[in-house]
């Protein structure tokens, strides 16, 4: 690694691992996720076997995991833990964590032109905090009982009842404990990120030359401030109702065992309330960030400025305001107030209008552009109309009339699958790709880069779209055994399918991590600073980026991020940091 | 082909790309229009309404999806790199930003009010005066319906009286409106073509109440008593399935409705029912 | 170590350059130079603030939620409370009266008030765990109403932030004794005495709700 400014040489340990160099952090943030990532999706793939082949044995599974597949084909109970845990880990230790932890770390000082987070050794914090947190979640899959199996929203009074199985337990105390690690450690996070962006910005990045990937950390790490205090603000109720015999959830009048237990005046609805008023910011601080990235990045190979930047500004700004008072639209069969169903459609129907703005936005990038098909321009572009697959189900959803009939079934599923998972997931591959040789001073290899996007990019609309018809057809969430219904029978053999697509997905995604892990060592040598010729201030930087980012001199910010293709300019590109002369419009 | 107008190169990959987008929509009209796999055949009044919505929001979300989808494939495969050409560098047209939002917003606002009025029909219109009334109660892994009998009173129930053989309370005893009261479990009978209020109560944890067929759907919640109405309408066997994840049992927490084609098979049954309790 | 030149960044330090501490070197970064107008640790200490928002935000619409539901019981609230919150509001004053003293550069003023908060912030999480003792005296535990619930629930989350102001301003007290803190440079003891006044306004809020509940 070079070293921009003279600095004291550090041993490997403050160097590699108890870092507080953002960058440093950046990549043990992305790497954690990573593990997290295989983990939540080898669960993904035994509820699929599950679905596929309900009344299957597996002897193999059996031999490897007794308990839950003990006599042979696999226990109700494993299967929905299955669920939970692979909700709540994909959400919180995958998406939250890799886009925010991961790329945020990484790129905010670099294009803002700073030399490290305003406060580093909180940054190191916050990731030690999350690693925490992972051990935790990771812990409650092992414990006797069992994992959680109330699924990642953990509805009360469910979720509240210990008396009714062991299972929500030693497993449920620890995700809740986990959840509250994630908490602090998000908010360490977004303290740093909201500060540095705001007050250390270089000379001449005013907001409005931020690149989209900024404006976008930011903007998700408000949401945050907001919203996950309102989850701690519902665990903490959650675990003295648990706990502390407390009411909160739990109304009179509840009954195990033919008694009734001693619980009075709780309501289920509230935890619902509360959950969802940070559910629902949670799906956009997943979303915004991907939004940021593949607009940069599709702009950069595209080779043409983002279509309209201000409103990209202002929708993600809309949509985030916005994210705040839609929330009942989880709750429209709920027994919530039909009168605030209606409210909740309106809302939501509302925050469909910036979000196709966007998408109007992308498709005015790509047109008329000169697009370089590079594994992250790809991505990128795979990123839109997987976001829009996945946003016009949404309208469904969000017509409470409709939602009816959808609610709590696959079609749900499919919606949320494919923008809160898929859409972000192809723009951190993007970023991943993009960002690599700035990272780590090589390539990813190109080839096995494309052929992980296109089997991926067809094995994603072959798991998650026909979910849209199963959900159609009426099969519920959550459902240990689909077959189990007349209703379902005739749709299994599309659940095959699914589960057939989901193990070539995954497999796949072999692909992506063998290149991503031989190519830190071994990949091509980036030898210049630029090679993608991107106009934003990383680029200024070696390949890899060295401890204090900048040379002796902070980079001066004299244009906005998108001035590829300016006519008459010398290259195709002009840098943030090129002075005015060039035709610079901004 | 020059600096900033016309096409690019058809690439390889944008071509890839292009077929791929037409791939997509030509499976997505398959299903949706072309239909394999739909919703379970239509066996209630409301039912029409909400798939009329349901219709309504896909014509218009499926043109939105072929004409996006179709864009993106067609510029992909259209503006490849040549060489080292410019792009464009228009990025802004305010007029037609303002054009493309207000559509959208008009088109949003039609389907919210097609949507309401179908939501209205349903929960902010009472039932008629001749509905009758069933009362379901959800707990882990089972449905009970009570049906109030020949005097059309239901019995008073009380948790207290809760047995293995007294699902719901019933307060056959003391409660003299209680005794033609007729309790079934797991199977719910209905008359053809009446229309029918569930008063939906859990004992333990949050159910829902789904009929995928009558397209009927809502949580029973613990602490509430929650009334909804439909008129089912079409005889036939039907499944019954508890839509809200509830414990170990929750998948196979299922019913049968029995739609009875006259209502002089429907008080059979409710007389035999009677006369095994 | 070669001394770099001075930087003026946006919105950054204007003293020399040092190699980045995590929390700001001990004499404040109240230096706001460049086009944003607050400095860091503020804008660090703004985003803490809302968190704590939100989480009382969260806790007490719940409170306003149940409150509604049929079969309510309000329980006699021990009259210490009233006291806490008068010692409360005091640690305030106190703290005010130590910034002004800072401000006029009186340096044994500063620690003798900044001292006064600390003791009486310190009285004030007591006379809490005191009222909860008064609270079982009295048969009154977590479980035995809704509003007893809220009433530990909130009192316990609010005097665990409140400790942390007693942690901060032992901190800021340290900075007194060092002479670091001025008239001119005093962000730390502005920043403190901004969360504690914050913490100070939630528990009469928290006291209002749960007197009138």
């Amino acid at each position: 690694m070079q070293d921009s400014h003279a600095h004291p040489q550090l041993g490997f340990w403050r160097k590699y691992v108890f870092s507080t160099d953002h960058k440093v952090i950046g990549l043990q943030y992305l790497i954690t996720a990573m593990s997290m990532a295989i983990v939540g999706g080898i669960l993904s793939l035994l509820m699929r076997l599950q679905l596929a082949w309900p009344a299957e044995l597996w002897p193999s599974l059996e031999r490897l995991m007794p308990v839950a597949f003990e006599g042979g084909p696999m226990k109700p109970e494993f299967y929905i833990s299955l669920v939970t845990m692979h909700g709540t880990i994909m959400v919180f230790f995958l998406f939250t964590a890799v886009l925010t932890g991961g790329f945020r770390n990484f790129l905010i000082p670099l294009q803002i032109g700073a030399r490290d987070m305003a406060f580093p050794f909180l940054n190191a914090l916050s990731y030690w905090v999350f690693l925490l947190s992972c051990i935790v979640i990771f812990s409650a899959l092992f414990v006797t009982g069992g994992a959680p199996y109330g699924g990642w929203t953990a509805y009360a009074p469910l979720s509240a009842l210990t008396a009714i199985g062991s299972n929500q337990d030693v497993g449920m105390t620890l995700w809740l404990a986990a959840i509250a690690l994630f908490t602090a450690s998000g908010l360490m996070g977004g303290l740093n990120y909201i500060t540095t962006i705001l007050t250390m910005r270089t000379k001449g990045l005013s907001m409005m030359r931020l690149p989209l990937t900024q404006w976008s950390l930011l903007i998700t790490a408000i949401l945050g401030l907001l919203a996950f205090p309102v989850l701690l603000a519902a665990a903490i109720l959650l675990v003295f109702d648990r706990t502390g015999g407390t009411s909160f959830f739990v109304p009179a009048g509840v009954i195990m065992n033919y008694q009734e237990l001693s619980y009075s005046g709780g309501h289920p609805l509230l935890w619902q309330h509360l959950f969802w008023f940070f559910g629902h910011p949670e799906v956009y601080i997943v979303i915004l960030p991907a939004m940021g990235m593949a607009s940069d990045i599709l702009s950069a190979f595209c080779r043409k400025p983002i279509f309209s930047y201000r409103m990209m500004v202002y929708s993600m700004v809309a949509i985030a305001a916005l994210s705040f008072v839609v929330w009942g639209h989880h709750m429209f069969v709920s027994g919530m107030s039909p009168f605030l169903g209606s409210v909740f459609t309106l809302t939501t129907l509302l925050i469909a209008v910036p979000s196709a703005i966007k998408t109007f936005n992308w498709l005015g990038t790509v047109w008329g552009a000169r697009i370089r098909f590079t594994s992250a321009g790809l991505f990128a572009i795979g990123f839109v109309s997987l976001f829009v697959s996945g946003g016009l189900s949404g309208i469904f959803l969000g017509t409470s009339a409709a939602d009816i009939e959808l609610q709590d079934t696959y079609f749900v599923v499919a919606h949320f699958h494919l923008v809160m998972a898929i859409a972000p997931l192809f723009a951190a591959f993007g970023g991943l790709y993009y960002w690599f040789p700035k990272m780590f001073g090589r390539f990813m290899n190109e080839t096995l880069g494309k052929i992980h996007f296109w089997l991926s990019f067809i094995g994603v609309y072959a798991v998650f779209f026909p979910m849209h018809v199963l959900g159609i057809g009426g099969q519920m969430r959550r459902i240990y055994d689909p077959t189990s219904y007349n209703f379902l029978v005739e749709q299994q053999p599309v659940n095959v399918f699914i589960t057939i697509a989901a193990f070539v997905l995954g497999a796949t995604q072999l692909i992506f991590l063998a290149n991503f892990f031989v190519s830190i060592f071994a990949g091509k040598r980036a030898t210049e600073n630029n090679p993608w010729k991107a106009t934003t201030l990383e680029w200024q930087t070696p390949c890899p980026t060295g401890h204090g980012n900048f040379g002796p001199e902070l980079p001066t910010v004299h244009r906005w991020a998108f001035d590829y293709s300016v006519p008459g300019a010398p290259d195709d590109f002009v840098p943030q940091t090129a002075p005015a002369v060039v035709a610079a419009k901004h | 082909m020059a600096d900033g107008k016309g096409p690019g190169r058809m690439t390889l990959n944008g071509l890839v790309f292009g077929v791929l987008m037409a791939v997509l929509i030509i499976v997505s009209l398959w299903l949706f229009i072309g239909r394999p796999y739909w919703f379970p055949d239509l066996a209630s009044v409301h039912g029409a309404d909400i798939d009329s919505v349901f219709m309504a929001v896909l014509v218009v979300t499926g043109v939105a999806f072929v004409v996006v989808q179709g864009l993106l494939g067609f510029f992909a495969a259209r503006y490849g790199a040549q060489g080292g050409e410019r792009a464009a560098y228009w990025h802004d047209n305010p007029k037609a930003e303002a054009f493309l939002l207000i559509v959208t917003a008009v088109i949003l606002t039609v389907l919210v009010f097609m949507g309401q009025r179908v939501w209205a029909s349903i929960y902010f219109t009472d039932a008629p005066a001749d509905a009758l009334e069933v009362r379901v109660t959800a707990e882990q892994f089972q449905w009970s319906f009570h049906y109030p009998g020949p005097d059309g009173v239901f019995g008073r129930t009380d948790n207290k009286l809760i047995t293995a053989t007294n699902n719901i309370g019933l307060d056959r005893e003391g409660d003299p409106a209680a005794k033609d009261d007729i309790f079934s479990l797991n199977v719910m009978h209905l008359p053809a073509n009446r229309p029918v209020k569930v008063r939906l109560r859990s004992k333990d944890v949050i159910h829902s109440f789904f009929l995928p067929h009558h397209r009927v759907k809502q949580d029973a919640v613990p602490g509430m008593a929650i009334q909804i109405w439909f008129t089912p309408n079409r005889p036939g066997q039907y499944e019954l399935a508890c839509a809200e994840l509830c414990g170990l049992g929750h998948y196979r927490m299922k019913a049968t409705l029995v739609v009875d084609p006259s209502q002089e098979e429907y008080n059979k049954w409710l007389q035999e029912t009677a006369a095994q309790q | 170590m070669p001394v770099l030149t001075e930087e003026k960044k946006h919105g950054g330090v204007i003293a020399p350059p040092r190699e980045p501490t995590g929390f700001g070197n001990g004499d404040g970064d109240d230096a706001a130079g460049g086009s944003f107008p607050v400095s860091k640790a503020r804008v660090a200490m703004w985003v803490v603030l809302t968190a704590v928002t939100m989480l009382f935000a969260g806790l007490t619409s719940a409170y306003i939620v149940l409150r509604g539901v049929p079969g309510w019981q309000h329980v006699p609230l021990p009259p210490l409370l009233w006291v806490n919150t008068l010692t409360l509001i005091a640690s305030s004053v106190t703290l005010e009266i130590a910034r002004r003293s800072v401000l006029g550069n009186r340096q044994q003023a500063v620690k003798l008030w900044l001292g006064s908060s600390g003791v009486l912030g310190l009285g004030f999480l007591a006379g809490q765990v005191a009222a909860w003792r008064e609270l079982v005296r009295a048969g009154v535990y977590l479980p035995s109403t809704l509003h007893s619930s809220f009433l530990y629930v909130l009192t316990g989350v609010h005097g665990v932030h409140l400790l942390g102001g007693v942690i901060g301003l032992t901190y800021v007290l340290w900075l007194a004794y060092q002479h670091r803190l001025t008239p001119v440079r005093h962000e730390p003891l502005r920043l403190c005495s901004l969360y504690w006044h914050f913490m100070d306004a939630v528990w009469i809020y928290i006291f209002v709700l749960l007197v009138l509940g």
